[in-house]
């Protein structure tokens, strides 16, 4: 690397101690917290102080007359009480459970058989591939959640016009004027199909990149000792890439138990009772149930924020571990 | 054997082709479906027999769109602006922020270093979702104290934007601070350049490209941002951004399937392209040395 530099004129020694005081020294050390400062008061602001505020209220009885300035009262873990034993949350919990599951699983699979798909493939047919499996992970979430919702709209969607056309004894009938938005058991196959959609591409990419980096020799070896394509992906490819594997297993749980734009379209807001996961039901809580129940919402919040940080711990440790090598 | 061999081999590469064709068309059929919709007449939107191409290609949507009046008082180019305002505002902001805390981070030696990465890393975790009850409250609380509107315009939204950009912004900035050799700035001191000459000549030009990238990513993450700006947004339809603009297209009665695509297409287009850009670093961002394990 060459780079140029104009020399100064002046001599080294005719440069004075430019500021008198601190020394230089002294100077350099709060450099550092000087450029940290901005950024960390932005982030304590926005993030940090909610957090705290998030267990406040979580804590306590604060509903409207709290938010314009009345005291909020101590109420002994009452929202936790009350939440964890409410079978409601429990039926959001386990249907959040069951949609993220769905979601990862499936991602993953298809993402990885993609991704070796495409290893094997021609450049050019991979490059295609590649450019196409973009178009869907580039989709703005909102216009995803759009066009699902358009594909299987109720009167003049792509996919009841199929299924109508298709033979009775095949696919049933009645599909004219099917509504799949309105009941959990087929809004959510159409929620976890909308976000595979977009998210199984990055696996793939991800997948692929880390195919790349293994030697073919292993491969070679494999074939030689009759192993098959199952054999040799258990033995080979999945040992090679685990912290890839577990890597992305736990970025996509973390996004997909944080779905709520897709859902809200999909469903046409949220004001179908039985269609929640946890955050459209915090969202529910705090803003659209009369009067909102803030303090409900941020137990539930809380109880988010644990289960993410709990899932990411894994993640987190890591990269914490790489912190601490650099 | 050997043709037995060919055989299956042949067999093999055209059922990938194949299973490549459907996995292709799985993904992109979607978008088309999009761009189809926007541009065929509305007669042929709303039919039980749609064809695979439009019969008809017209351009009333998008001329509806971006002429139109879907909530009095605004217009498509009035939440353009909005979203450009707070999208291309925030990430400036951050972009700024990020590269002063990355070279703290990545030059110099101090006390709270790893506690400041540490908490970058678990701050990143923390879902917007959970927080955004506290958020709103936070905000209204500030806004009165500060005597500010906070809630119900973009500014409240635009520094959440900027918080939410930071973490992951400053951590990739620092890789790039950090790939360049000290040596350099070392060299140039001894050559009597100025703290300001070495961050502006030699700093700058190699760690721009980073910045670039970084910037990219917090851009479609703002730009397509919905929960927030949905949250803070709501009573007021003049600071509504494009995303939170689209739902208005469902109407109660009808949907307007044609303006909508036509919108969503509009919306995608940046996003689209911008992804070009980063598609590569966004798996080596969000992937940062795993495969190294």
């Amino acid at each position: 690397m060459t780079q140029t530099l104009e020399r100064p004129t002046e001599p080294e020694a005719q440069r004075p101690g430019r500021r008198s005081g601190l020394s230089r020294r002294t100077r350099l050390r709060f450099v550092p917290y000087f450029l940290i400062l901005p950024a960390l008061t932005v982030l304590a602001v926005v993030l940090l102080w909610p957090i705290g505020q998030m267990l406040y209220i979580s804590l306590h009885d604060y509903g409207l007359q709290q938010l314009r300035g009345q005291e909020a009262e101590w109420n002994n873990f009452g929202h936790y009480i009350y939440v964890l034993t409410d079978e409601r949350f429990w039926s959001v919990f386990r249907n959040t459970i069951i949609v993220c599951l769905s979601m990862v699983v499936l991602t993953m699979i298809l993402g990885t058989l993609v991704g070796i798909l495409m290893h094997k493939l021609p450049k050019w047919a991979s490059t295609t591939l590649g450019l196409g499996l973009m178009l869907a992970w580039a989709t703005p979430v909102i216009s995803a959640a759009i066009v699902y919702r358009w594909l299987f709209d109720t009167r003049y969607g792509l996919v009841n016009t199929i299924l109508n056309s298709l033979p009775t004894w095949l696919v049933g009938s009645g599909w004219n004027e099917f509504n799949w938005f309105n009941s959990p058991e087929t809004l959510f196959p159409i929620l976890v199909i909308t976000v595979v959609w977009q998210s199984f591409p990055f696996v793939a990419i991800s997948v692929l990149a880390g195919l790349k980096s293994i030697p073919n020799e292993l491969y070679e070896a494999a074939r030689i000792d009759g192993a098959s394509a199952w054999r040799s992906f258990w033995n080979v490819t999945f040992p090679m890439l685990r912290p890839l594997f577990a890597l992305l297993l736990i970025l996509q749980v973390i996004w997909d138990f944080r779905i709520f734009t897709q859902l809200f379209i999909l469903a046409g807001g949220i004001t179908n009772r039985d269609i929640h996961l946890i955050p459209t039901y915090i969202f529910q809580l705090g803003f659209a149930s009369t009067p909102p129940n803030y303090g409900m919402g941020s137990a539930i919040a809380v109880i988010m924020t644990v289960l993410v940080l709990v899932i990411s711990a894994y993640y987190l440790r890591a990269m914490i571990r790489q912190e601490e090598t650099r | 054997m050997n043709n037995v061999y060919r055989l299956r081999k042949r067999l093999g590469r055209g059922g990938a082709y194949l299973a490549a064709l459907a996995v292709f068309i799985f993904a992109v059929f979607p978008v088309y479906w999009v761009l189809a919709t926007a541009l065929r007449p509305t007669g042929e939107i709303f039919t039980r027999e749609p064809t695979l191409f439009p019969r008809e290609i017209t351009f009333e949507h998008f001329e509806r769109v971006l002429s139109g009046v879907l909530i009095p008082g605004t217009s498509f180019w009035s939440f353009l602006t909005n979203s450009l305002i707070v999208t291309v505002g925030s990430v400036a902001f951050a972009a700024l922020l990020a590269l002063l805390a990355a070279i703290a981070v990545a030059r110099f030696k101090f006390k709270l270093r790893s506690a400041f990465i540490i908490m970058l890393l678990v701050i990143q975790m923390v879902p917007v979702e959970a927080l955004i009850i506290s958020l709103f409250i936070n905000f209204f609380h500030l806004g009165n104290a500060l005597d500010l509107e906070l809630v119900g315009n973009l500014t409240g939204v635009f520094v959440i934007y900027i918080a939410v950009a930071l973490p992951i912004t400053i951590l990739m900035i620092r890789n790039f601070v950090s790939a360049v050799p000290k040596e350099l700035e070392e060299a140039a001191a001894i050559d009597g350049a100025s703290g300001w000459t070495i961050f502006w000549r030699i700093l700058m030009p190699l760690v721009a490209p980073g910045l670039a990238a970084a910037s990219i990513f917090a851009f479609i993450t703002a730009w397509n941002e919905f929960l927030v700006a949905f949250t803070f947004l709501q009573n007021n339809t003049g600071a509504y951004t494009l995303p939170i603009s689209l739902q208005y297209y469902f109407g109660a009665v009808s949907i307007e399937w044609g303006s909508i695509m036509a919108a969503s297409t509009l919306l995608t287009v940046p996003v689209m392209i911008f992804f070009l850009f980063v598609q590569r670093r966004m798996v080596s961002g969000l992937t940062m040395g795993a495969v190294k394990g």
